[in-house]
Formats: structure tokens, C-alpha cells, sequence
């Protein structure tokens, strides 16, 4: 096995074995999904067509912004990025394997509820499954990269908690997940234009279940496309290996640079 | 075999206004165990740090097997190799994964065998954060040689470990040493640095104050010996002007503890007196000045003077 695989599977053993994290990766994301189904399903009759990429959307962002950041924070403050730079791991490896690894439970995670929001509570099934699977591979970086930005540009554990929360909750109330974008006031709408679970539900909706959608989905797919770039990049140029050595510290409000594609949405694609 | 592996020449760290480091000069020989001393904030740290690539000198030069660490750490990376103060390892790693990690990074075939000769057999598949802090620097020892690198850097290896585990540790350092392998040893431990370092620098507020074999330093200290005398009454009590080479006297213990420039004349005087005063005596110790306290004449002079 190369030194990367070796990496590999160490991160994405961790992710099932530690505690928070099995349960930001699977518990929490499964738990929420049952109780939706059970509920929302009678609820509101709008909720089953979507309820696949809702689902695997909460999971996501469970995943990705609450659980992937803290490590990386932790290993840094740990010194266990200084011990890695020694032994000669490289910045690329330690930004990709938790990306990657948080993309393969993500993935996972996404079988499970696919597999059975159907069966067991009528969930939507996508009439494309090409782009149902691009639409996921594409989320899934997405929310990865995003989360590895939050992770880098922290300084401790008080701001990841803050940063991912600005885009969790957001997200969870005007992201398209709980009530179609379509139904938002104006000035809501605009504030949900610079979320990313905006796009990935109009690109879903859109390309991979054949609904209308307010504007053309594949504006969607190239800013979720643009967005995991940017945020890989930026997460990759703001590593730092340790958190008492300033010297080489480039500043952090660079990952605002993440807005841009999203601003742009926002501006140009509101009718 | 003098051929120079470690050299830093007039390297200084500056932290804001403050030099951490300023303006030390050493060289380190080809199977050579050199100790850094100094009390807390000297500059060991950011010395050792320096060396390993993690920080950049203000001024100076630093090289190790003529490579320098700042520009060229990647070509360091299997030369040296690093026990870091703090952990260094994820807590849910077991003691086979991080061997199988690191010896993957290093392109080396993993090495069991090392884990077991530290007496990690056991612990295999124990994760870091469940370890003892013994076995923790244990690993983190196993760690740092199993590439085999001819350079390793050790800062505090044996801090908290018990007496079996320290023992256990230097072994494997002497092992190491007749390897050919260079150490740099980082400590606070006197009696350590005394029993394994060939060679000693004493840094105080980033400069090197003492530099050479422990037995070198000592000689160039004061040089009083330690005399140190039970008897069954308090005679001795304000003694030391009856002995004209007693330069201090204190009382610890029930022991009362002359400082002499001469234990030659002091010794059979003192017995002598013991005698006149009908006295008997219970117990005589007589120490050349240790290492130890050496470092405390040049770190905490004060301190010395009184004894």
C-alpha cells in the first residue's frame, strides 16, 4: 500500500471510530432522516419528491461543516501537522484525504438513503440518474472542500463551531431543503442565493428529477463546480502545519474568496 | 570519525522584539550524543525546531549533513529523524497504524520488531490516546528511528517516564550511537544528560554559556566537593571556621553539609574533630560537583551561593 492509502484509510477508519464523528457522519444524518420521513412525509405533501437530496443534503452538511473541520483544527493544535511535515506528509495529502474520505461516507450515507426513501416512505425517485450521480459527486466536494476551508482558516474550536453554523442553519431554513427557495421573500431569497444547498437542490431538481426550477440548472452545476475548486485551492494555499508559527501564516480572510461564485449567482441569476 | 554532521553557526531566532535564540554557534560529530540544557525558555526548543525545517533562523546558518533544513527540509526528510516534546500523533491512531503510516512516508518497510523491542508487543492495536505516557514516548521513539535516519533529534524523550522506561530508553539511544547514529538530546534532566551526552551545551536566554564534555563542565566550575556528615549530636552545628577549606556549610537532613575546595584536608580534619568532640559518627558522603551542579552555578547563580 502507498504511503496515501495508508493515509486513506486511517482517516476514513476514524471517521467510524471516533465517537462524534461516527455519529455527525451517520447517526445524526440517519436519525433526522427516519424522523422526516415519518413526519414531514404526512405533513406536507411537497416534501416526498424531494426528500432524497434533502436528505442527503442534511447529510452533507452534518458530515462535512460539523464533523470534517475539528480534526484538522485539533491536529494543528496538537502538533501533529508539525509531526507530519518532519516525516515528510505533504499539504496535499493532509487537505485530500479528509476531503476524500469525507466524500466516500457521504457517499455511503447517500446509498442508504437513496436505496430506501422509496421503499419505506415514498421519497421521489430521480427520472436521470447520470445527473443524479454528478449533481452528489459534485455536492459532496462541494460541502468537503467547504469544510476543510472552515477547518484551515479556524484558529480554534469556538470558530469552526461559528463559521459552520452561519452556513448549517442558513442553509437548513432557507436552502431549499425545508421550503422551496420559490417561496422565500425577496431579500430571503437573495440571502439564499449565496448558499450552496440552493444550487444543489436546483441542480437536482432541475437535471436529475425533471421539476421547474427558477433558473437553469446548469448554472447551478458550473458555481457548485467553481465553488469546490476555489474552496480546494484556497484550503491548500491557507494550510498552515502549526498554530504557534506565524511566520508564513497568509491571512484568512482570503477564503472569502468562496462568495465569489455564489455573489455572482445571486446578482445575475435572480430574475 | 570527526567529520562535522550537525553545524550552526551564529544562529539567531527572534520572537517580536524578543530573541529567543541569539547568536549560538555549535557543531555536532558524526555518532555523537550532544545534550542541549537549559532551563525553561533557553531556546532548546526553538533550536531543535530549527533544525527539523519547522521554524526559519532571523540570522545565522543551520545544517545537518550538510543540507539546510529552512530551504532544503524536503531532502531532510529521511535523514533525520524527530521526538517531538508534544505527541505528535493523532490520539485514535493505534501504535500499528502510526508505524505502518509513517514507515509508508518514509518509503521504508514497517517495523514491528521495534514496537515489540519497546515493549509495545502488547499494544499493537491500542490507539495513542489510551497509551501510558511511557509507552506514548515509547512510540514516538520507535517512531522517530525506524527509517533508520543517521540523524535523530530528541526533545525530553524521557520526561515523565519511570525508572525502567528511562533505562529502557537510554539503551536504545547507546544502541542507536553504536550505529553511527548523531543525537541531539534535549533536557532538563542533569542526571541524564551527566550519563549519556558526550558532549553539553548550557543555554540561558538564548546563548550557549557552557559548552563541552560533562566532565570538562563540572571541572570548570567551582570544584567544591560536597562532603556530607550524620553524627549523633549537634557539635557540628556552625563548624565551618575550624575547617579553612570549607567555603560553605548548610544543614539538610540531619546531614550536615560542607562545601570543601579541598576534601583531602577537610575530611580527616573533620574526623579528627568528631573525635575531640567525643562525638560518633553515623554516616560520611563525599561527591565531586555534579553536572547538575554546575548547571545550577551558571543558571541560577544565586541559587549556588546559597548552598
Amino acid at each position: 500500500m502507498t504511503a496515501f492509502t495508508h493515509h486513506f484509510m486511517y482517516d476514513f477508519r476514524t471517521g467510524l471510530r471516533e465517537k462524534s464523528l461516527l455519529m455527525l457522519n451517520y447517526l445524526f444524518p440517519l436519525g433526522f432522516y427516519i424522523l422526516m420521513g415519518l413526519l414531514m412525509t404526512g405533513l406536507n405533501p411537497t416534501f416526498a419528491p424531494t426528500m432524497i437530496p434533502t436528505m442527503i443534503l442534511v447529510a452533507m452538511m452534518a458530515n462535512a461543516l460539523l464533523g470534517l473541520p475539528n480534526p484538522v483544527v485539533e491536529s494543528r493544535e496538537a502538533g501533529i501537522f508539525r509531526s507530519f511535515k518532519i516525516n515528510g506528509v505533504p499539504v496535499l495529502s493532509i487537505v485530500t484525504i479528509p476531503v476524500l474520505s469525507s466524500f466516500v461516507h457521504i457517499i455511503l450515507i447517500s446509498i442508504i438513503i437513496t436505496a430506501t426513501a422509496g421503499p419505506l416512505f415514498g421519497g421521489g425517485i430521480p427520472t436521470n440518474w447520470g445527473w443524479f450521480v454528478i449533481i452528489l459527486i459534485l455536492s459532496a466536494f462541494t460541502f468537503a472542500s467547504l469544510g476543510m476551508l472552515i477547518g484551515v482558516v479556524s484558529p480554534n474550536s469556538r470558530a469552526i463551531v461559528l463559521l459552520s453554523q452561519v452556513i448549517f442553519l442558513p442553509s437548513m431554513l432557507l436552502g431549499g431543503l425545508m421550503i422551496p427557495t420559490s417561496m422565500l421573500p425577496p431579500a430571503l431569497y437573495r440571502v439564499a442565493m449565496i448558499l450552496p444547498t440552493t444550487y444543489s437542490m436546483n441542480a437536482w431538481k432541475g437535471l436529475a428529477f425533471g421539476m421547474e426550477t427558477a433558473f437553469d440548472a446548469r448554472w447551478s452545476v458550473l458555481i457548485l463546480f467553481s465553488s469546490a475548486v476555489i474552496a480546494f485551492a484556497l484550503a491548500i494555499y491557507l494550510f498552515s502545519w502549526d498554530s504557534k508559527n506565524k511566520q508564513h501564516g497568509r491571512n484568512p480572510l482570503l477564503a472569502l474568496v468562496i462568495l465569489i461564485p455564489y455573489i455572482l449567482g445571486a446578482i445575475f441569476l435572480v430574475g | 570519525m570527526q567529520d562535522e554532521v550537525i553545524l550552526v553557526k551564529e544562529f539567531r531566532k527572534v520572537y517580536g522584539d524578543s530573541p529567543a535564540v541569539d547568536g549560538i554557534s555549535f557543531e555536532v560529530q558524526r555518532g555523537e550524543i550532544f545534550g542541549l540544557l537549559g532551563p525553561n525558555g533557553a531556546g532548546k526548543t526553538t533550536t531543535l525546531e530549527s533544525l527539523e525545517g519547522l521554524r526559519q533562523p532571523t540570522s545565522g546558518s543551520l545544517s545537518i549533513l550538510g543540507i539546510d533544513p529552512t530551504r532544503q527540509s524536503n531532502r531532510l526528510q529521511n535523514l533525520i529523524g524527530v521526538q517531538l516534546q508534544s505527541s505528535g500523533l493523532p490520539g485514535y491512531m493505534t501504535s500499528k497504524e502510526a508505524m505502518e503510516f509513517f514507515c509508508a512516508y518514509h518509503k521504508v518497510t514497517t517495523r514491528p520488531d521495534l514496537l515489540i523491542r519497546l515493549g509495545l508487543g502488547e499494544k499493537l492495536n491500542s490507539q495513542f490516546s489510551t497509551l501510558s505516557t511511557g509507552l506514548q514516548r515509547r512510540l514516538s521513539l520507535a517512531l522517530a528511528v525506524a527509517h533508520e535516519p543517521p540523524v535523530v533529534l530528541l526533545d525530553e524523550p524521557t520526561a515523565g517516564l519511570d525508572v525502567g522506561s528511562r533505562v529502557e530508553l537510554h539503551q536504545v539511544m547507546r544502541e542507536l550511537q553504536a550505529k553511527g547514529t548523531t543525537i541531539i538530546l534535549a533536557t532538563h534532566d542533569m542526571a541524564e544528560a551527566e550519563k549519556m551526552a558526550d558532549r553539553v551545551a548550557i543555554l540561558l536566554n538564548g546563548k550557549i554559556v557552557a559548552l563541552g564534555t560533562p566532565t570538562q563542565l563540572t571541572a570548570t566550575g567551582s570544584g567544591l566537593v560536597k562532603i556530607s556528615v550524620s553524627s549523633d549530636t549537634a557539635c557540628l552545628v556552625n563548624s565551618a571556621e575550624l575547617f579553612p577549606e570549607v567555603e560553605k556549610q548548610l544543614l539538610k537532613d540531619d546531614y550536615m553539609i560542607y562545601y570543601s575546595r579541598d576534601a583531602g584536608a577537610t575530611v580527616p580534619a573533620l574526623l579528627d574533630y568528631l573525635k575531640a568532640q567525643d562525638d560518633r559518627l553515623v554516616d560520611l558522603r563525599v561527591e565531586r560537583p555534579s553536572l547538575e551542579d554546575r548547571f545550577l552555578e551558571i543558571t541560577q547563580p544565586d541559587h549556588s551561593n546559597r548552598g
